[in-house]
Order: C-alpha cells, then structure tokens, then sequence
C-alpha cells in the first residue's frame, strides 16, 4: 500500500474511494495471479495423469495383439507314432514345416535349424501335441495351425525392433529379418487378438504369459474379502451408529477403527504372514489368506461408509416406527438399513475396488509366486492382478513391458467399472430427505 | 399505480438522496425473489426495511453492496444508484462499491483473528494507512465509533471470536467502519443477541446516523420503530410502502402493511 | 467336502426354524396367546444352532490343516528328518502332499508314499468327524431351541440378544485387529532384539541385511541400524511433499473458489480417478516414464543421476498424494462458514483476497492436519518405492542418489520364502514395528487436529 501514498506529489487529503480506486489494479493483478497458478497446479495435475494413462495406452495396446504363423504341419508318423503319445518329436514336425515355407535356408545345420525354430513361441509344440493326442488320426495327414511367433519376432512384427539399428545391437539378426520378411510375403503371418492374454497364466515367455491365474486369484481374494468385510462392517457399523451408548468403550472403538483405515497397507501384510501364516499355518501364497488380509483392510472402509448411510436416514423414519412399538432392532433391520442399503453398497464397492489394487500386503503372504496354472479354489497358490503387474513390471524380457501395461489397462478397467456401478448406484437411488 | 404514488413521494426528498433504486427485479433461478422495486434511499438516516420472512427484504439489501453476485444462480435487473452512480454499470468493480457501501451481517462474523487485525482488515487490504501509526489510529477511531473501545482497549491481541455475541456484533460494525464507508447496510444485526446487546447495538445505530446512510433489515417492528426514521415495508417481494417511520406506524396506507403491523400476517 | 457341513448346517437351522414355528403356531392356534411373533420362534432355533456351529466348523477348518500336517510328521519313521532344518522339513511336507495330491515327481521313497496314504485317509477322517460333530451339535441345539417354545417365552428378546452379540463382535473384530497387529509385530521385534540389540538397531548407521546363507559364503556379518533407511524414507517423503502440497493446494483453492461451475463437475471426477489408481500403476510409471526421463535430463545437464533416483520414487508419489492433499485442503476450505465470506467480502475484499487473508488462514488447521495425514501415507506407501526407489541403504540426503525406504526393506526381506527364524526376516518386523509407531502417531495427531477444527465450525 505504501507505494501508491508515498509519491511525494500526492495531496495530504486523499479520500478513501480515491485510495480504493488506486489500489484496485495491483489487487485484481494478485487475485489474477492466485488463479493462474491454481489452474497451472490443476494443469500439471491432468498432464500427469494423461501422461500416466498416455504411456500406458501407447506402450499397453500393442499386447492385445499377437503375431501368429499359420503353418502347413504334417504330422509325420516317424517323428510322432501313434503308440508313444503324448510323446513325440514335435518340435522337429513344426520346425520341418517351417522350413518348408523358407526355401533357401540351410535345415541341415543345426544352428540355423535352431534359429529357425526360435521364430515359433516354446508353447507351439504342446499347442500341436494337445491337438494330436486328442485326435490320434491327424497323424500321417498334415494340418493347418496357426501358432504364436517367440516375443523377439513379435516385437518385430510390431515395429518395436527397429530394422535400422545396427545388427548388434538389434535381438534380432539380419538373416532371421529375412526370413520373417518371407514368411509375411508368403500372407502367413497374421496379428490377431491376443486371447491367450485372457485365458493362458503366467508363463516365462512373454508372448504365452496371460493374466488369467491372476484374474481366477482376484477374484477369490475380493470374494473371500467381500464374504468377510461386508457383514463384519456392517454389523460394526449398525452396532456403532445405533446401539452402543457413548461411552469409553465405543469411544475407543471409533478411534481405533478411524486409526485402522490410515495403517500402512504393509503393516497388514505383516500381520497376515505373522498371524495367518505363521501361527494359524494358513497355506502361503493363497487367495484365501489375501482376502482375508484385505478384508481387515477394507473393513474400516465400509464401517464409515455404513455409519455415514445410517446417519442419512431421518430420524422422523426411525421415530414413526418406534412410534408404531416397533423394537429399536425392528426399526432398524426392516426400515432404516433397508433405505440406507444404497449407500452402503456404494462404499462397499469403492472400498472392494481399493482392494483390488492393493498389492503389498499380497506380497508379504506370497501371492507373488511364479505359478502357471489358475487357482481352481481360493486355497490353491495364485497371483493376483497388481501382483501380476508388479511380477511382469520386474521381468527383464521386452515382451513383459507392453503386458504390463495392458495388464495394468485391465485393471484399470475392472476399477472404472467398479466405480462406475458405485457411482450409478449412487445417483440412482440417492435420496434427499 | 402504486408505482405512480410513490415517485411522487421521491422527489420531494431528492435533495439528500444516498441511493435510488428503479424497477429492480431480482431473480433467484426460477424464483421471483424481487419484483419492481423502486426506493429513494436517504443520507444521515436510518431506514428500516420490514416484512415478513422471505418478503425480500435482505435479498434487496443486498443488491445494494452486489453481494447478490457471490451467489451463482442470482440475476439482478433494473438501475440502482449510488450519488447518481450506476453501481451495476460493468465498469464499477464490486470491490470498489463495497468499501464505500458496508455491510454488518446477521450473525456476528468475527474473523478468527485478533480484534485489532479484524478492524484492520479492510483498511490494509484497501490501503488506508500509510503506516502503522495511521493504521492504530484507525483502528482505535473504529473501536470507539462502534462503542467497544473501552471494553477491548486493553486486549487488542486476544482474538476476536472471544467475546460475547453483544461484543462480536459491535466490533464487526466497528470493523465495517474502519474502511470509512458511505453507506451502512445491517442484515438483521441484533437477531442472535441478547436483549442488553441489542439495546447497546441500537444505541450505536443512532449515534451512527450523524455519519452515515443506515439501512437495517429487521424483523422486529419494535426495532424498526426505536431506530429508524424511514420505514420500508416489503411484502411477497413487493415494496408495498415507504414512509416516515411514524407515518408507517401510526397510519398505514396500504392494508397489507396495517395486516403486519397489527399482527395479522407475518 | 468342504462344501458338506455347512449345507448340513443351513439344512439344521431351515429346519429349526421351521420345527419352532409350526410349535409356536400350534400353541397360538390352542387359545393361548405368545409374547412373541411365531416368526421369532423360529429365528430364535436358527440362529441357536448356526451361531455356534458356524464358530466351530470355521475354528476346525482353520485349524485342521496344520493339526494333520503335525500328525503326519510325528508319525514318520524315526531318522528319515534327522539332519534337515526348518526349510528341508517344509520341503518333504510339500513332497509328501503332492503325492497325495497325485502329482508323482520321480521316485519317492516308500516312507513318502506311506505317509502321503497316511495323509489321505486321516483327512478323510477328519471330514467325517467334522460332519458328524456338526450333525450332533445341531441336533442338540434344535432339540434346545425345541424346548424353549412356550408362550410366554420371549423370543424376541432372545433373538435380539443374539444379534446384538453378532454385532457386538463385529465392532469389536476392529479390536482384534489392532491387537493383532502390535502383538505380532512386537513378538516378532523381541525375537529381533534378542539377536541384534536395540541401540544398534536405533542408532546404526549401517543397514546390511544380507546373511550368509552358508558357513562357507563371504558375506557382510549383517548389520542392522535402521538410520539410514529411516534417512531415505525422509528423503523420499520430502520431495513427494514438495510436489504434492503446493499442487494440491493450489489446485484446491482454485477448484474451491475461482473454477467455473462446470469445470468444477469435469475436476473434482478427474482427481477422483488419479486418487484411485493403484500405487502399483505408480509403481510402474515411475520405472517405465518418470525415472528415464529424469536421468535422461539430469544427463544432459551433466549430472550424475542413478537409475533409481529418489527423485523419480518421490516425485511420483507426489503426484499420487497431489488429490489426496487436494479434496482434504477443498473440504477444509468448504468448512469455513460462509458468513466469513460474506464478511470479507462485504468489506470490498477481491476474492483473492479474501482467500489468502481469511479462508485460507481459517483453514489451515484442517489443511495441517490433511498434510500430515498425506505424510503418514508417504512414509506408509509401498509399491511406489519397492518398484523405483533403490534397494542399498546410503546415508545420503542427495535426492538425485538412489535411497532406498523402510517400506522397501520390508517387502525385499520378507519377499521369497521366509522362516521366521532368522534376523534377517526378524529384522523386517522390527521395521515394520517402527513404522507402525511412526504412522500411529502422525495419524493421531493429525486425526484430532481435523477434530478439533471441525468441532470449531460445528
């Protein structure tokens, strides 16, 4: 203020309107300024998070394809009889047939022989063998398949190798380019939806590794967490917000509940391996164990929410049935949970959605375990979404970085959906009393 | 036709007109919250505007310092001005209006600062003060203006929302008035305080009239009459009659306006 | 299998509460008028027999396996374990279920096959027992509940106490948890302290956790001074603050007061969304984007910046806790009553100002106690620093140097297969016990801090 009343030339009278006036430009200037840098806060907020969905769509979409061969196979009866099945020499049969398609290339040598195998996903012989052995009459004819390349020719396909890197540098060689480039000048290369994201598990090899062990273990962890957590929470939260009396004792319990939603989520983890596993012998890396560990976490959640549901509900409800000689526990089981339901689904959800993203407690109890077939009940070992993520994340393969990403856009969809659904519920039955 | 009388009626006193409103409608969304309202508002007097709850009354008030336009779905037509100014021109900045036009409030709002910083607020923000010594000065001609110097004098530090309701109510007038308004508005000043600290903030009221413009929104009738001179009687946001405070109460002309002060709506 | 005792179960308490019904209903129907609805009658049977029974078949399960591991143990041939230690023994428990799971690797040894046989048929045991337990309890019960029917029996309040019971130990389930949890932390912790001692632990300036897996392996001795892992944490959690509290706030101020209404409904959803990504996606955008990117422009101004920066680690949980700061600071501000608003503004404040002299100062008790709890969740996060944070404890503060956190070496120690009965595993509970203590209190604070503020304006 000072620097507008020191000029010397000013008038000793100056009117107050007069020193409002003045001071209004350099006040509209700082109020300008504040909103500036709150929209530029806002701005760097939104490019980070269109980064982080930017990079993941950009790295991610590429995984939800996946370079396939069709192959002319023969089944030859010298390299697979009939009588040895399931064994067989299948790999040798596929490798045949791709050197058929590749005129020119030296089968003999072993070497290139080899390097001509590598081409195929290491899954390809026993997609062969299931389909011979459950039809024995293939053998002697020759079938038509079509198999997933190995992630270095995937990557290729999907220009993630850059053809003009210099050949040391590059996975793969110059001659393997070749022979690619024959194959897909022959129409035989193909780059369909990546199923096997879907319904294979886990696998060492990209282009064969899929999320459905860790989509079999989430789904038995949120069951065994919402079967826990929902009727504990909302049995808590009833108890709290309409019977016990204020005292000590509820007191502690609210505080202490209030301190349970803010612990580390490792914490928990800790508690899990120490208590279930360690003293109650629970069986390590299995959903069960995880959905417990996560229902105690998501327990607090739906407390407050309940609690927060319970309270919406006008007393002029729970008065009317009283009123009527309706005991506080009818009143509250057939009038006020009924009409407070809504909302507790709500916060049901967005805290069973916080549980599917959870992942360090899930470490801590083993759930990221190297396991490649799906949990057929929530005792058996299993990965989970985020731990998957997570176990990808760490894999030094390139194939692994584009999976983890559209591992993580799977995610990430299942919580759009889930909050989607809490945020229906919540517009379609919110009630303004 | 009430329109027509009532013109007539201004510009007998056009001679010390503060501010005159013409044909301002306020609209709040749907609602029709003022309809037509015209009023000459006169210096060194305090008027009174009265009328049953949601009559309009405070909306009007407000319009006159634009704190309307802190509300989003609120539209303000017509022409008021202030010494022959149009304070809704797109030119006048609200910030400027309201150091001239101050407003008290129906609950006491302190800030939760010190007594001496709430009375400061307005004249550090505005600039009034060239230094501190200007600015005590200020503060200390506030505090005795709004009748609470010698209850606070020796606390200026303690905070504001320390003291009583009779106390808060007078130290925001004190702080309406550091910033050396023209214009007086209070919105139901007196309804949260005790009987005693009404008496008080209407004994102030009073002795505020010699500097300023004071236009009070009351519910009481008692109020309107002890500390007024000019009565505003409003009705389903209508202004249904302004008079002299005696004429209003002794012989109404309007019989809605005879209807509330004998009682009979409201 | 599983699945039997508890159709058995919910057969026995359908059928209760229909046996108690049509009992009370004959004595209504015989002149005699009941205290309580017949409906009651029967919710009283049911809830009798499926209260208890439901606690014992969930106690046995829970138990059962690791009783019948123990009996097959014990009941190998003497000398078949003698050398092995704590892992070996686990090993030949797994050989000996996988047998009987059917899956044959090689060839076991007879005593394995024995054992697994031995294994199969005791769980077999095991289940039928339990399903004739269950069938005599629930029979008892209904029998009881049977009994009970009578005219001026009150059922209802019968009912009602059971219930209340149910909820009483769903409240107090909370409880548990909690105890849970300093119990097995600070069993773990003394275990810890009776192997390293506590002052070394509290003022150690060395954290080398590595043990020497054999007698023969070079390695450190281990040691086990949590100081400079607490340093990285700080670190960590200094810069993630630096990002997040001024993005936050000024975000929240101008969502508070100055965006346009419709802008408004398009952020608060969008903050929403960044608040309920996962910290695993954190994790992996950090390593994937964040921590390339910074080396990459450290590296060209010359600067030696490491692969796993606490730049990258911190700053990108600063982005995470940036709406977490944000809604706290927003609902803070909102809290403020409008008649301070109104009172700066009738006073010719700018909304600017108004927000920077009033709001905000008001405000800022609640906006404390929302920063504090956002360091709490700071030092508490995991996935974020597990993936970019460094695993190598240094006693650095340069936040371009690779630090790594207590949450870190948490999940590092404990992550494979763990025994509990090394220090090295112990040492991960004794961290975990500090965090606890460190978070606990920032959270209580915090939490009667917003308290207090909010009782303020109440």
């Amino acid at each position: 203020m000072s620097d507008i009343t020191n000029n010397a030339d000013t008038p000793r009278i100056v009117t107050s309107t007069e020193l409002v006036a003045a001071s209004l430009k350099r006040r509209r200037n700082k109020q300008l300024r504040l909103q500036m840098v709150g929209m530029g806060a806002i701005f760097i907020a939104f490019l980070m998070l269109f980064i982080l969905v930017g990079s993941l769509v950009a790295t991610g979409w590429q995984a939800f394809t996946q370079t396939h061969v069709t192959l002319e196979v023969f089944v030859d009866p010298e390299d697979i009889p009939a009588d040895r099945l399931p064994r067989g020499d299948f790999d040798d049969t596929l490798e045949a047939a791709l050197g058929r398609m590749l005129p020119g290339v030296d089968m003999e040598d072993r070497e290139t022989a080899r390097a001509v195998q590598g081409i195929l996903s290491n899954g390809a012989q026993f997609t062969l063998r299931d389909r011979v052995v459950a039809d024995p009459s293939l053998i002697g004819q020759t079938v038509t398949m079509k198999v997933p390349t190995s992630d270095p020719y995937d990557q290729l396909n999907k220009g993630l190798i850059e053809r003009a890197t210099p050949e040391q540098n590059r996975r793969v060689k110059d001659n393997e380019i070749r022979w690619f480039d024959t194959l897909k000048e022959q129409g035989a290369i193909s780059k369909p939806f990546n199923l096997a994201l879907f319904t294979n598990a886990d696998s060492r090899f990209p282009e064969q590794a899929g999320l459905k062990g860790a989509l079999v273990g989430s789904f038995w962890a949120l069951l065994t967490c919402f079967l826990i957590s929902f009727p504990l929470g909302i049995g808590a939260a009833i108890y709290l917000e309409e019977f016990a009396k204020k005292n000590r004792i509820s007191d502690f319990i609210e505080v202490n509940i209030n301190n349970l939603a803010a612990v580390p989520s490792v914490v928990f983890g800790l508690l899990a391996l120490a208590v279930f596993i360690g003293w109650f012998g629970l069986p390590r890396s299995a959903p069960f164990v995880g959905g417990l560990t996560l229902a105690l976490m998501t327990m607090p959640t739906i407390i407050i929410a309940t609690r927060a549901a319970l309270k919406s509900v006008p007393p002029s409800i729970r008065e009317a049935a009283l009123g009527l000689g309706a005991s506080k526990q009818q009143v509250v089981f057939q009038h006020v949970l009924p009409l407070a339901m809504p909302g507790i689904l709500t916060g049901t959800i967005i805290g069973l959605a916080q549980a599917l993203g959870e992942t360090a407690p899930l470490l801590l109890i083993g759930m990221n375990a190297f396991i490649t077939s799906a949990a057929s009940s929530p005792f058996d070992s299993a990965t989970a979404l985020p731990t998957q993520i997570f176990i990808w994340a760490d894999s030094p393969e390139r194939g692994f970085v584009s999976r983890t990403s559209a591992a993580i856009l799977v995610l990430l969809g299942f919580l759009v959906l889930m909050n989607g659904i809490a945020i229906f519920l919540r517009q379609k039955f919110e009630r303004r009393w | 036709m009430m329109k027509d009388s009532m013109e007539t009626k201004l510009d007998v006193d056009a001679m010390n007109v503060k501010f005159s409103a013409r044909d301002v409608q306020v609209h709040y969304g749907d609602t029709h919250a003022i309809k037509d309202v015209s009023v000459d508002i006169l210096d060194n007097t305090v008027t009174a505007f009265i009328g049953p709850s949601g009559c309009g009354k405070s909306t009007f008030l407000r319009t006159l310092n634009r704190m309307n336009d802190t509300i989003d779905i609120c539209r303000v037509q017509g022409d008021i001005y202030l010494d022959g100014m149009d304070i809704y021109d797109p030119n006048i900045d609200p910030v400027q209006l309201r150091a001239k036009v101050g407003m008290v409030f129906q609950k006491p709002n302190p800030f939760p600062k010190s007594i001496y910083d709430n009375i400061a607020y307005g004249p550090r923000i505005h600039g009034l003060a060239r230094n501190k010594a200007e600015l005590d000065e200020i503060v200390e001609k506030s505090l005795r203006r709004g009748a609470i110097w010698d209850e606070v004098q020796d606390r200026l530090d303690a905070p504001g929302t320390g003291l009583s309701g009779g106390q808060q109510q007078r130290l925001c007038i004190a702080r309406a008035i550091a910033t050396e308004p023209e214009v007086l508005l209070m919105d139901e000043p007196c309804s949260a305080l005790d009987p005693i600290a009404t008496a008080q903030v209407e004994e102030l009221i009073d002795e505020l009239k010699a500097n300023y413009s004071v236009v009070i929104v009351t519910h009481s009738m008692q109020q309107a009459a002890r500390v007024s001179q000019k009565t505003a009687f409003f009705h389903l946001g209508n202004l249904v009659e302004y008079n002299d405070t005696n004429e209003i109460f002794t012989n109404p002309q309007d019989s809605r306006t005879e209807s509330y002060i004998t009682g009979r709506i409201g | 299998m599983t699945a039997f005792p508890f159709l058995l179960l919910i057969l026995a308490a359908v059928v209760g509460y229909a046996i108690n019904r049509v009992a009370a209903r004959g004595i209504r129907d015989g002149g005699s008028r009941l205290h309580s609805m017949t409906s009651y009658h029967g919710m009283y049977s049911a809830l009798l027999v499926l209260v208890p029974v439901l606690t014992f078949i969930l106690v046995w399960l829970a138990l059962q396996g690791a009783v019948i591991d123990r009996l097959i143990m014990s009941g190998l041939p003497d000398g078949v374990l003698d050398g092995l230690d704590g892992g070996g023994i686990q090993l030949v428990l797994a050989e000996i279920k996988s047998i009987a799971g059917g899956q044959v690797f090689g060839t076991p040894e007879d005593w394995k096959i024995a054992a697994s046989e031995r294994l199969l048929t005791t769980r077999e045991r095991a289940d039928w027992l339990l399903i004739a337990l269950v069938a005599v309890m629930s029979l008892a019960l209904m029998i009881f509940a049977r009994t009970r029917v009578k005219a001026d029996f009150r059922a209802r309040q019968g009912v009602e106490g059971i219930v209340t019971g149910l909820m009483i130990f769903c409240s107090v389930v909370a409880i548990f948890t909690t105890i849970g949890i300093i119990v097995s932390l600070s069993y773990e912790t003394l275990r810890f302290l009776e192997r390293v001692p506590l002052s070394e632990f509290l003022f150690g300036t060395n954290w080398e956790p590595q043990i020497p897996l054999r007698e023969d392996q070079i390695a450190a001795e281990g040691a086990f001074g949590w100081l400079p892992v607490i340093l990285g944490t700080i670190v960590i959690t200094v810069i993630a603050l630096v990002v997040a509290v001024p993005i936050g706030l000024f975000s929240a101020i101008y969502v508070n007061e100055f965006a346009p209404k419709k802008l408004r409904t398009i952020i608060k959803p969008l903050l929403e969304i960044l608040a309920g990504v996962p910290t695993v996606v954190y994790g992996f955008f950090a390593i994937l984007v964040v921590a390339p990117a910074i080396r990459s422009f450290g590296q060209s101004l010359g600067l030696d910046v490491a692969p796993n920066t606490a730049l990258a680690a911190g700053g990108v949980m600063g982005i995470m806790l940036v709406p977490f700061i944000s809604s706290f600071a927003d609902d803070a501000l909102s809290a403020v009553p409008q008649s301070l608003r109104d009172g700066a503004l009738g006073l010719g404040a700018t909304r600017g100002e108004m927000m920077t002299t009033v709001l905000f100062p008001a405000a800022l008790p609640g906006i404390v106690g929302g920063v504090l709890l956002a360091v709490s969740r700071a030092i508490g996060e995991t996935m974020i620093v597990v993936m970019a944070a460094g695993l190598i404890a240094r006693m650095t503060i340069n936040p371009l140097d690779s630090v790594t956190t207590v949450t870190v070496q948490i999940v590092t120690l404990l992550i494979g297969d763990t025994s509990f009965d090394n220090p090295k595993t112990l040492a991960a509970f004794a961290l975990g016990t500090m965090l606890f203590i460190v978070t606990l209190g920032i959270n209580i604070f915090a939490l009667s801090f917003v308290r207090k503020y909010r009782e303020a304006y109440d």
